[in-house]
């Protein structure tokens, strides 16, 4: 065993030790479903003590954020010792303490693109569970073609003046702030005028309203600014070279989407899954349909794996997450039908004993427009990745 | 688990055996050959020998380069790009894999001859249409203190130049695995003309006797030896069929770039565009798999049927796709023997059935996975 392998065992030690003294028992059900995610922010209503004890305590060691810096309220994890985080967690149950926005896009993009004093004034209250971060990149006339977008923030002194309206913003009714994309030079070509611009919530002049789903539920909101004053302190990066930022938050996006094929079931087997329902997998057409998306479903996740052996050896992976986020969401897509079919009627009660399944499948069909339709991923690859003419 | 990415070792051998396969066995190498009707290339054997490639799975103290699974698989991922070809994959994957599960004299001196490039094996496991051993029939019944062995294989890939067999028959109470010179009384090989041109023979076993020593491993467990070395070049021939993707979709993407029809490249046209990009998806996500298989295999062999089955369904369906569309998309030529598309399609075709196809290898990852 070589000196880095001991160490890191000796950190599994520590953490296995640390866990089994702070992890409530209740937080140790490895419950992932809609009731069980915090999404922290101003307005947040824990559903127990204990769900408050375990992000305070995880967010005290940096663990709700494990590869942030230290600084800015991580907990300074390289990816051994992340997976060993992970996996101890798993080992026990544990819940993810913290889910949001904030961590998977916003942070990303600020430790690549904002200054020391905007990772310090932003990054530690969204480790923390404190402010809830929204998205406000598309608009009703650009959806695919996000650089299209309309938004306009003139200046005025040390102020922009926002006007426009965002659509799809997930969850913009509860969340404390806003990161949005706004165009800044009208005269400039489309993605040369655009700038990232961090917006609270509660500036006079922001409305939103939710948009219901063919699944039954609101995830979406549209969002209107009405003469909306906002700081020029708040522009990530430069302005006018937004798409820069947007363009590197849409790569996380994308990963956080794709889900990684083996995350979508809680890691288990879709066949086992299946098996539970009633009816199962006897249906030999059912059955070997599952086992093809189980095949696909583990090399998608062993290619997840692969990529970020390849982030943390330094040679990045690029356009390359397009390829995820399409195989991913096409992926997910394709269990839930699954799932769904396995289920037959007892599937189609929105309520019924599979609980929300039937609102989940409709959502999924989502997952291949949001952050970039699976059309667009294809273009993006044969662009950038295999160089086809345009 | 060591990462998915390839060690600077690998990196090394794989762009070693790019550089010698470029010049000593392009596809056109593999052209020559088939139009002379010849299936192994005495001088590029011996070669791949001098150059440690037969040894990679020999123990160093045997002679060989012991470089490991992984590094196999890198080997004949490369031999597939430009469908080079040798018996490496029977010979030195699955014969030594298997002689390596045995410590005796014999199988030490067996691992020597591979990796000095000396002898050929073939691997006469099938008798059916589809890769079953556990259905084995072919008898060898007890005999004195030997056996006598009655009956047929099939798709024995490598069979007609073999110098040896491993040969798998029923005995008393299970299966046994024996490794018998090509050549005993009895044995009578008829070379297989298959679709991809290369190397295989149907084996007739009539009355051939065979002694306590020919028992490669213990009598009525044939698995113990054949299992880990099935694996093995089951992984070997996924990475195979992957540099074989690889290879066909090079040439489908460049001849998008530079064929023009109705006045513009091709690869202008979405519809193609889009299937090209789905295509090299399919084969990034099967190339995780290709490597898991190869560091499992060195790493935790005794666990490693998920996911070498895994990388063999992957590598079938991936290789199915990249040559049915390298076929269409270029059109006409593609269907011309003097392109070398169809060739990758045929090679594609015998590779996926050859030890188990994608049903065979999805069935097994279902059972692994609690289905």
């Amino acid at each position: 065993m070589s000196m880095s392998d001991d160490a890191l065992e000796t950190f599994r030690t520590e953490v296995r030790t640390w866990l089994e003294e702070n992890c409530p028992p209740e937080m140790r059900d490895g419950a992932s479903g809609e009731d069980a995610i915090v999404w922290g922010g101003r307005n947040w209503k824990f559903t127990s003590d204990a769900q408050k004890l375990w992000l305070d305590r995880m967010a005290a060691k940096g663990w709700t954020v494990p590869t942030w810096p230290v600084e800015y309220g991580g907990g300074g994890l390289d990816r051994a010792h992340h997976k060993i985080l992970f996996e101890e967690m798993r080992a026990i149950g544990a819940r993810v303490p913290l889910q949001s926005f904030g961590i998977w896009m916003l942070g990303p993009a600020l430790l690549a693109f904002g200054s020391h004093e905007q990772k310090l004034q932003y990054l530690p209250p969204i480790a923390r569970g404190e402010v809830r971060w929204c998205q406000g990149y598309s608009e009703p006339g650009a959806g695919s073609d996000l650089a299209s977008v309309q938004t306009k923030a003139d200046s005025d002194g040390d102020h922009y003046i926002v006007n426009g309206q965002k659509i799809w913003t997930s969850y913009a009714d509860k969340a404390d702030c806003i990161f949005a994309l706004v165009r800044t030079d009208r005269d400039a070509p489309k993605h040369l005028g655009i700038t990232f611009l961090l917006i609270d919530m509660e500036t006079p002049g922001v409305t939103t309203k939710p948009i219901r789903l063919i699944s039954g539920k609101s995830p979406f909101c549209e969002t209107f600014f009405d003469d909306v004053h906002v700081p020029k302190a708040n522009v990530v990066g430069t302005e006018n070279r937004g798409w820069d930022v947007a363009k590197h938050l849409l790569t996380h996006e994308r990963e956080m989407i794709s889900g990684g094929g083996q995350g979508l079931l809680g890691g288990r087997p879709l066949g086992v899954v299946l098996n539970e329902q009633e009816g199962g997998l006897t249906d030999p057409v059912l059955r070997a349909e599952a086992m093809g998306c189980e095949v696909d479903a583990l090399a998608v996740a062993l290619t997840l794996e692969r990529y970020k052996d390849q982030a943390e050896s330094g040679g990045g992976v690029g356009d390359a997450s397009a390829m995820l986020k399409y195989a991913g969401t096409e992926l997910n897509k394709r269990r839930h039908e699954l799932m769904m079919s396995a289920g037959g009627s007892d599937a189609l009660e929105w309520d019924g004993k599979y609980g929300g399944l039937a609102s989940d499948w409709l959502r999924t069909k989502a997952n291949s427009i949001e952050g970039g339709t699976s059309e667009v991923m294809l273009s993006i690859i044969s662009r950038r990745v295999l160089g086809l003419p345009t | 688990m060591s990462t998915l990415l390839l060690t600077e070792d690998e990196t090394m051998l794989q762009d070693a055996a790019r550089g010698f396969l470029d010049g000593a066995a392009p596809v056109s190498h593999f052209r020559k050959l088939r139009d002379a009707g010849q299936t192994h290339d005495a001088k590029l054997w011996a070669e791949m020998a001098q150059m440690g490639w037969t040894g990679v799975l020999v123990p160093e103290e045997a002679g060989g380069s012991d470089m490991g699974h992984a590094a196999a698989c890198v080997l004949a991922g490369e031999m597939g790009k430009t469908l080079a070809t040798s018996p490496f994959i029977s010979t030195a994957v699955i014969a030594a894999t298997a002689l390596r599960q045995v410590a005796t004299d014999r199988a030490r001196d067996a691992l020597g001859a591979i990796a000095a490039g000396d002898v050929i094996y073939g691997l006469a496991v099938d008798e059916g249409h589809k890769h079953n051993p556990e259905g084995t029939q072919l008898e060898a019944h007890a005999d004195g203190n030997g056996f006598r062995l009655s009956g047929t294989k099939g798709f024995v890939v490598d069979g007609g130049n073999a110098d040896r067999l491993l040969v798998l028959a029923r005995t008393g109470a299970g299966l046994t695995l024996f490794d018998l010179p090509a050549d005993r009384n009895g044995i009578t090989r008829t070379v297989q003309s298959l679709v991809d041109a290369r190397d295989a023979a149907t084996v007739t076993f009539d009355n051939v006797q065979a002694t306590g020593d020919d028992v490669l491993g213990a009598v009525d467990d044939a698995m113990t030896v054949l299992k880990p070395a099935l694996e093995a070049g089951q992984a070997a021939l996924s990475a195979e069929m992957l540099g074989l993707s690889a290879g066909a979709f090079a040439m489908t993407v460049g001849y998008l770039k530079e064929r023009k029809q109705f006045g513009v490249e091709i690869g202008r046209f979405q519809a193609l565009q889009h299937r090209a990009a789905h295509l090299w998806s399919e084969t990034e996500i099967t190339l995780s798999a290709v490597r898991h298989a190869g560091r499992k295999l060195d790493e935790d062999p005794a666990n490693a049927t998920l996911a070498v089955s895994l990388a063999k369904a992957r590598a079938a369906q991936t290789a199915k796709l990249a040559v049915i569309e390298g076929v269409q998309m270029h059109g006409g030529i593609g269907m011309t023997d003097d392109f070398d598309m169809g060739f990758f399609m045929k090679r594609a075709r015998v590779a996926t059935e050859w030890l188990g196809d994608y049903g065979y290898h999805a069935a097994k990852v279902a059972a692994a996975r609690g289905f």
